[in-house]
């Protein structure tokens, strides 16, 4: 289990922003699956720790906000600028403003392209993870990396009103 | 600006369609612009996340925190001190120890399934008119010699008549490929079949599965395997195995 700790610390750090709250989070997800280790049935044990360092995260960022923000904005709400290989690769070279983007995402986007570019999951591991069925991995994706583009060009927007 | 087929895209992008589906995409990337553009700008977004060293690593301190802690009894405590590493090294090679005997444990359940299958079919075979017995003996001093120059090994034979599970006899049969012997016992004019062969490993405890309406129960024991299958009930079965493991 110790060797996921980059992975369960990583997808923590992300869900969570902050460094403190992500590692208690990484901590307790990782003695609640050494306490429950009776409850893996083979298999993969990067994605069964992950899914618990997610419901714990979850645990905690719904403490944290309450009902008070529960709702997100949907993708097509916002105006989308025309996003291009060129323009993507000038605003994802800066890697602070990138790390800003991929930070504002709704958790439910975040996770699915922390698990995917981060950490190298495949649908299957994303779904036991998240819990999002198998079928659905490919369409969370498309919305959560289309997100990624709308968030890199407003932050085009910004720096180049 | 999109077509029908980028529904495909991401999964192409993933790699992960099936072949068929990931060749007929191919081949519709040649003539859709729109498909193709979107492709480059999936390919730019990649390598711009690749690119930008976002993963965050686990800080040593937290390696610390989580190693002490799974190795100390004390759970919820955090120790500080210099043999932190020690601590953590240990607490490493325990989740290692773990991690492997769970993986052998899951292995052998799939094996035990396979070999409870295979024990089933014997013991329906056994019930077939004249196939129950090679030797027909209530008497186990009769029953255990018989096996000697049949079998590379001694089975341990048991008469639990007095337990109300009289031994009827025995005989040579097939699991796994390999000759072991088959005690026959029986219980309320139920026959209950003991499959015995030569096994590597350590002990194991009784564990009970069930299949097709027969219960089976297996474990191993002094290099032994044991398998009891019957369709008595499972607290009867459960008693017959206890006897014989104590015996």
């Amino acid at each position: 289990m110790l060797p996921h700790i980059d992975a369960a610390y990583n997808l923590a750090r992300w869900l969570v922003r902050g460094d403190a709250e992500a590692q208690d989070l990484a901590q307790e997800a990782m003695l609640r699956a050494y306490r429950f280790f009776g409850g893996f049935r083979g298999g993969n044990a990067r994605a069964w720790l992950l899914k618990i360092v997610r419901n714990t995260c979850y645990s905690w960022l719904e403490s944290a906000r309450g009902a008070r923000d529960a709702t997100e904005f949907d993708e097509e709400v916002h105006g989308v600028a025309e996003v291009t290989p060129e323009s993507l690769a000038i605003a994802g070279a800066n890697s602070e403003r990138l790390a800003r983007a991929l930070d504002g995402l709704p958790p439910r986007f975040k996770e699915v392209l922390v698990l995917r570019e981060l950490e190298g999951c495949s649908y299957k591991e994303i779904a036991e993870v998240t819990g999002i069925p198998i079928g659905t991995v490919m369409s969370s994706l498309s919305r959560a990396r289309r997100r990624l583009e709308q968030a890199l060009g407003a932050e085009d927007g910004k720096e180049a009103p | 600006m999109t077509c029908g087929q980028a529904q495909w895209l991401h999964g192409y992008f993933d790699g992960e369609l099936d072949a068929a589906r990931a060749a007929d995409f191919e081949a519709h990337l040649e003539g859709c612009a729109a498909c193709a553009q979107a492709l480059a700008v999936q390919k730019a977004l990649r390598a711009a996340l690749g690119g930008a060293d976002l993963y965050a690593r686990a800080p040593a301190s937290l390696r610390s925190r989580v190693g002490a802690q799974l190795s100390s009894p004390r759970a919820g405590r955090v120790s500080r001190g210099p043999y932190w590493r020690g601590l953590a090294a240990a607490a490493s090679l325990v989740i290692v120890l773990v991690g492997a005997w769970r993986t052998v444990a899951w292995r052998a359940d799939i094996a035990e399934r396979e070999v409870g299958k295979q024990v089933l079919d014997a013991h329906l075979r056994s019930l077939q008119l004249n196939h129950l017995t090679d030797v027909a003996s209530t008497d186990q001093h009769t029953v255990k010699p018989w096996f000697v120059g049949k079998l590379d090994f001694a089975p341990p034979v048991v008469d639990l008549s007095a337990e109300g599970f009289p031994l009827v006899g025995g005989r040579l049969d097939a699991v796994g490929g390999r000759s072991v012997a088959a005690l026959v016992y029986n219980r309320r004019k139920h026959v209950v079949n003991l499959f015995v062969w030569p096994t590597e490993g350590p002990d194991t405890a009784p564990r009970m599965g069930e299949e097709r309406g027969y219960t089976r129960i297996y474990w191993t024991r002094g290099g032994m395997a044991f398998c009891v299958v019957s369709d008595v009930a499972a607290s009867d079965l459960s008693e017959l195995a206890r006897l014989l493991s104590r015996s």
